[in-house]
């Protein structure tokens, strides 16, 4: 069995009385790309923000290398190794692509030490270098906020990456990014993925992506999962198909 | 090229006094007030305003006063002490004031900043009342001076602490912690999952701007010989808020420019017309209205286009 890095155990959380978590279990292995799909509202993002302490479940509890984190702050969580990049974008839209990544890359030289200037030169190659890995690099001098969308997504993605995390959590990172794009996005984040020794988790609605990066895939359906295993094996699934695939 | 401005507009200000020695009183409250805006369009770059600043303005003034009757006569040791006073004040109000935003911060800094100014206008026995304190001239380098003397020595005194610390500040707003105080107003959301810590960086903002804020008072206090509860007054704390703006957030040089195109416009106004509060109101509606960036927009026209 190969160790997990970060186990979710009986969570439980509801809101207004819809079920967006019922008692589900997970456990991402270090390593793997595992998907989660399912319907539009079934908890998948709610799941992400139990496990980076953005909201605390009813009952359960989320273990980072066996630890307890279940109620850390986003911030601790975020020290620990575990990045995220949104389902929304969130940056800093006043701000230059730039200075988001090397605000990003700053955070985890411990910004303490620097009465240097954000940008030291090498920071601002490594944050090129990672604009370049999205696609982002005719961007890099831009204000956030007259990006198009798909490109603040490549950029929330990059931003994630900067953080030099040990688990990723990715909530639909190619939604929002034109099909052409797609695929070479899913590549370098893959390869990249691979180099860093990073492990995955992303939600997606993309079947095709799925069906061609994920490692495994979990069928979530109202606040539980469905269905679980490798990308062929669930989409084989008759009720899998008629319930998620096709509704997405 | 921005150098070499800067440059000639403090050796513009250096012989200025020789020419008119009556400006050099003006100037260096000019100077005073605008470490003070300084401190307020600090916090401006997350997006807070304080209009209580006018606090940390008199606290470091009575500072001064308190220590010279205790004794301390040095105008170094007087300088660095007092602005540790209004560090310090900062450091405790910010504790809990930072973790407020928009109005709610406005406002709650301008309810301390109001009990400062209470408490100083009622403590007669400790503060002098409405009367204030006296501050005495101290000594420069350990030789006692005369008043004229000593009141040039504190103009380029300033002069030559607003360029070091005007640079000290740029430093600071160009680091990771200056960048991340613009993020606190964009996204403290992303802030937090990058792991850092908002409300430490808000405090030492907050620190900053008071220490900001108590360096300009003590000047004030020197020039103007006495420090009076009017130093924290609400109004005086609007006054400090309307220099950022006019000035312009953008920039450090915003703040000293703003402070000094004020005093300059009041001392020219009070001897034409008593309507000095019309003067002012209609020059920030023209400002907002047609330089949104503040005077320092005028001088930096290259960011504001990049937008
Ligand atoms: N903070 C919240 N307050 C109230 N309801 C919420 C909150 N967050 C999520 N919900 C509700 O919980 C349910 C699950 O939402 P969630 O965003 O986790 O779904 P999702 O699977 O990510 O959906 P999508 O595919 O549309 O992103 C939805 O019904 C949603 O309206
Ligand atoms: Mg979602």
């Amino acid at each position: 069995m190969t160790h997990s890095i970060l186990e979710a155990k009986n969570l439980h959380v509801a809101f207004n009385g819809v079920k967006a978590a019922d008692g589900v279990s997970i456990a991402i292995h270090q390593g793997e790309f595992l998907a989660i799909i399912g319907p539009n509202g079934s908890g998948k993002t709610t799941l992400l923000n139990i496990c980076t302490g953005y909201i605390r479940p009813r009952s359960g509890s989320v273990l980072l290398d066996g630890h307890d984190i279940t109620r850390l702050s986003p911030r601790a969580i975020a020290r620990r190794g575990v990045a995220r990049a949104f389902q929304i974008p969130q940056l800093f839209s006043a701000q230059r692509v730039i200075d988001n990544m090397m605000l990003a890359l700053a955070a985890t030289d411990g910004l303490w030490t620097a009465i240097r200037p954000l940008d030291t030169g090498a920071r601002r190659e490594e944050a090129e270098a990672l604009l370049d890995l999205v696609g982002l690099a005719d961007d890099a001098d831009r204000i956030c906020s007259t990006l198009p969308e798909g490109h603040r997504k490549l950029l929330d993605i990059a931003v994630a990456l900067a953080l030099k995390p040990r688990l990723l959590l990715l909530d639909e990172p190619t939604s929002g990014v034109s099909a052409l794009e797609r695929f070479p996005l899913m590549e370098a984040l893959m390869s990249a993925l691979r180099q860093r020794h990073i492990t995955a988790l992303f939600v997606e609605h993309d079947m095709d992506v799925v069906a061609r990066y994920a490692s495994r895939v979990l069928v979530w359906n109202a606040g539980n999962i469905m269905a679980e295993g490798r990308p062929d094996e669930v989409f084989g699934d008759a009720q899998v198909r008629e319930r998620v695939v096709g509704v997405a | 090229m921005r150098t070499i401005v800067a440059a000639s507009a403090v050796l513009i200000l250096a012989v200025l006094p020789v020419a008119a020695p009556w400006l050099q009183f003006v100037l260096t409250v000019a100077i005073a007030k605008g470490f003070a805006a300084l401190g307020v369009a600090v916090l401006l770059r997350a997006g807070l305003i304080s209009i209580g600043h006018a606090m940390f303005f008199a606290a470091s003034a009575y500072g001064v006063a308190f220590l010279a009757r205790a004794g301390i006569n040095d105008l170094g040791l007087l300088l660095i002490l007092s602005v540790l006073v209004a560090a310090l004040v900062g450091a405790i109000a910010g504790m809990f004031l930072v973790r407020y935003r928009a109005i709610f911060f406005a406002m709650l800094n301008l309810a301390v900043s109001m009990v400062f100014y209470a408490l100083c206008a009622k403590l007669y026995g400790v503060t002098g009342g409405t009367d204030g304190l006296p501050v005495p001239i101290p000594a420069v380098f350990g030789i006692a001076v005369g008043e004229p003397v000593f009141k040039s020595v504190l103009f380029y005194l300033s002069l030559a602490l607003m360029l070091l610390v005007g640079l000290a500040v740029q430093r600071y707003l160009n680091s990771p912690l200056g960048h991340a105080l613009s993020a606190v107003h964009s996204n403290e959301i992303r802030l937090e999952y990058l792991g850092i810590p908002v409300w430490t960086v808000l405090l030492i903002a907050y620190v900053i701007s008071a220490a900001l804020a108590g360096l300009g008072g003590a000047i004030a206090g020197f020039a103007i010989g006495r420090v009076v509860p009017d130093f924290a007054f609400w109004t005086a704390s609007g006054h400090l808020v309307l220099i950022a703006v006019l000035g312009g957030i953008g920039g450090v040089p915003g703040a000293f420019l703003g402070a000094l195109f004020l005093e300059l416009l009041h001392s020219a106004a009070v001897t034409v017309t008593d309507a000095w509060n019309l003067i002012v109101g209609m020059t920030l509606i023209i400002v907002i209205m047609f330089l949104p960036q503040g005077f320092y927009g005028l001088f930096s026209r290259k960011e504001a286009s990049s937008l």
